[in-house]
């Protein structure tokens, strides 16, 4: 009867270890996670991502993400990143769609003659090294962070939409309620505690890669290391830190 | 978030041809951002203008000397004002003077807007309005009398000695103003000219042409008010006066013609990878706007006009009603011009693969109703400064030169 209670008592007990260890897991995360936060040097990081244009399928799940996490307002006129489907038709011409079907809006792109290739363009800040944006705002409101990543304090933002007319990629929009710019920060406030961007993380099939351009040693680096790459509208010299392998030459 | 903002892009979308970056079916700069050039252009050509009597010694346009000054400066009170109605958080606005970012075209704007107000057009103002405004405290009542006093900030010095130094410092100040006038409009150009993301802006000639199209709408606006208003007052137009503005005028709207055709030969002749989409936009969207509006009816038909009347002995009346007609339709050009810059430049996506629409609303802060009242404030803000400061009384008053002799 002892030794049955015995092992009963040691029994629960293991059991009951065993269900706190992965509470223990999650309550060693969250410490990590806050200790990365707080020990956060943006000094010591300088962030980059690369996009695999053949992994794409163009699934949007990036752009709901980015739109849940970021609460950038769900009209298709706001965006973050999103998606851009593109068709080279005949004789090389490109035609190209936005892949939220809002913005189609019943028109089919005029696909006359036959489709030679067709691919999809994750489209985001591409958080230039040389960032007009950065530039021109008349306040200092858009900044470069240490880390490499361009931001806008909505507190000192007049809203004066200069840096939506110098970004060479679309990336900006005025935020309709707050009424100042808004653009994609890589998930700052995710990337500063050891996190993905959201829309990385949610990616199913891994065409995004985020990682610290400065560690030899990753999945980034590796990209870099492995393709042939491409930054869009290079000759502006505006030096994006977001790659592209096998993109497609129309792609602008 | 605004319900009717939201409905507005969504029939936007519907105009919208081709491809576009999602984030660009809004046009960001409205109709405030294509008055405010047209606004600090009419004060620049105004001032310059002005300057021609001053530095150049054009004796005919001495007539319209003070009453340039005072467009200019009624015109520059109200320039800031769209700027400032069009932010997302005019209540930040101070931040541009506190916190200037010094790689900004844009941040420099309160400090080049400060530098003509106060420095040159105010000042010079000053020193040219001192003694009459003495002179007519004197022989004013209350409340006039103090009025001019205190504009005069309670001087009292009618010396020849003091009388010499107004003119002095006029002659100074408007030397420094040409190249402040300059700044202040050529750096509204730079504000479009640099920016390297839009084809349709970036352009080194963008600051002169704008600087030549200011002049251009600078002396036709004071010829015009000058052919209202004198006749309001019953009196006779100096049609020297009238005729070498015109001539002026004329010069201003042939260099300002070449500069622009140079500009399209030279983006026609480059053919570079936005010259698809910019031909779209001319075509399609800026047909009226640019061919008919700006070059036809704002330039090419005010020359031609003018050329009449240089070659042909047309009687007063005649000349009078052709440089009428002549002034408003550049008038009209030049408004054209900043439309097709400013609302034009952002008609087409940098993905050089589509065309968005512009809709300009009636009511609101954005609309057609708040533009032509900030357009008809600075003419209010001129009558008053008429009235308190009359420019014509210079006739009956001798001048420091005058009184000195």
């Amino acid at each position: 009867m002892d030794s049955n209670n015995m092992e009963r008592r040691t029994f629960i007990g293991k059991m009951v270890a065993l269900l706190l260890v992965p509470l223990g897991g999650i309550g060693a995360l969250i410490r990590n996670v806050a200790a990365a936060s707080a020990d956060y040097n943006p000094a010591e990081h300088y962030y980059g991502m690369g996009i695999q244009i053949d992994k794409c399928i163009g699934c949007g799940r990036c752009v709901e993400a980015c739109k849940d996490e970021n609460e950038v307002p769900r009209e298709p006129f706001f965006f973050r990143t999103w998606v851009e489907r593109y068709f080279i038709v005949g004789d090389n011409e490109a035609v190209v769609q936005n892949l939220d079907e809002r913005l189609v809006n019943g028109k089919q792109p005029g696909l006359e003659g036959e489709v030679m290739r067709s691919f999809f363009v994750p489209k985001l800040c591409n958080q230039c090294d040389k960032p007009p944006c950065v530039q021109v705002c008349p306040v200092t409101a858009t900044f470069k962070t240490a880390d490499g990543v361009i931001l806008v304090d909505d507190h000192r933002c007049l809203g004066c939409r200069y840096c939506i007319q110098a970004c060479p990629y679309g990336a900006r929009y005025l935020h309709p309620v707050r009424k100042t710019a808004d653009k994609c920060t890589f998930c700052y406030h995710r990337v500063t505690k050891g996190l993905n961007p959201a829309c990385v993380e949610i990616c199913p099939t891994q065409a995004r890669i985020f990682g610290d351009l400065r560690i030899k040693a990753s999945p980034l680096t590796r990209f870099k290391r492995m393709n042939k790459l491409h930054r869009l509208k290079p000759s502006l010299n505006t030096e994006p830190k977001v790659f592209y392998s096998n993109l497609d030459g129309e792609v602008r | 978030m605004n319900q009717a903002t939201i409905d507005t892009l969504y029939e936007l979308l519907r105009q919208v041809t081709g491809f576009i970056y999602p984030n660009e079916v809004e046009v960001h700069w409205s109709i405030l951002i294509v008055l405010y050039p047209y606004l600090t252009g009419l004060v620049a050509g105004a001032f310059i203008l002005a300057s021609l009597v001053k530095v150049f010694n054009v004796k005919e346009v001495q007539a319209v000397y003070r009453l340039a000054l005072l467009t200019a400066l009624a015109f520059l009170l109200i320039a800031p004002l769209p700027l400032l109605l069009h932010l997302g958080h005019p209540e930040r606005s101070y931040e541009i003077f506190l916190n200037p970012n010094f790689t900004s075209a844009m941040a420099m704007f309160g400090f080049v807007y400060a530098w003509y107000l106060m420095v040159v057009l105010v000042l010079e103002i000053w020193f040219t309005y001192r003694r009459d405004l003495i002179q007519w405290s004197q022989q004013e009542k209350f409340p006039m009398r103090w009025l001019h006093r205190i504009i005069a900030l309670f001087s009292n010095d009618l010396s020849e000695r003091a009388l010499e130094f107004d003119g002095k410092m006029v002659k100074a100040i408007t030397i420094i103003g040409i190249p402040s006038a300059f700044l202040l409009h050529g750096y509204v150009g730079f504000i479009f000219g640099s920016i390297k993301a839009n084809p349709w802006w970036s352009s080194v000639l963008m600051p002169i042409v704008f600087l030549f199209s200011a002049i251009v709408s600078g002396i036709a606006l004071v010829i015009l008010l000058y052919m209202i208003i004198l006749p309001l007052r019953g009196e006779k137009i100096d049609m020297q006066c009238l005729d070498k503005m015109s001539s002026f005028l004329f010069y201003a709207v042939i260099v300002d013609f070449s500069l622009e055709l140079l500009d399209f030969i030279h983006r026609l002749y480059e053919s570079e990878e936005s010259i698809r989409i910019l031909g779209e936009l001319v075509m399609n969207k800026l047909f009226v706007s640019l061919g008919i509006i700006q070059v036809l009816l704002g330039m090419l038909l005010p020359l031609g006009i003018i050329v009449c009347i240089k070659l042909f002995k047309f009687n007063e009346e005649l000349r009078k009603l052709l440089y009428f007609v002549s002034v408003i339709l550049i008038q009209l050009g030049i408004l054209a011009t900043r439309w097709n810059v400013v609302i034009g430049g952002q008609m087409f996506s940098k993905s050089f693969r589509g065309l968005t629409t512009y809709k300009m609303g009636l009511g609101g802060i954005e609309g057609l109703l708040m533009s032509l009242a900030l357009l008809a404030m600075p003419l209010i803000i001129l009558a008053v400064f008429i009235k308190v400061l009359p420019p014509w009384a210079k006739a009956q008053a001798p001048s420091p030169e005058q009184a000195k002799s």
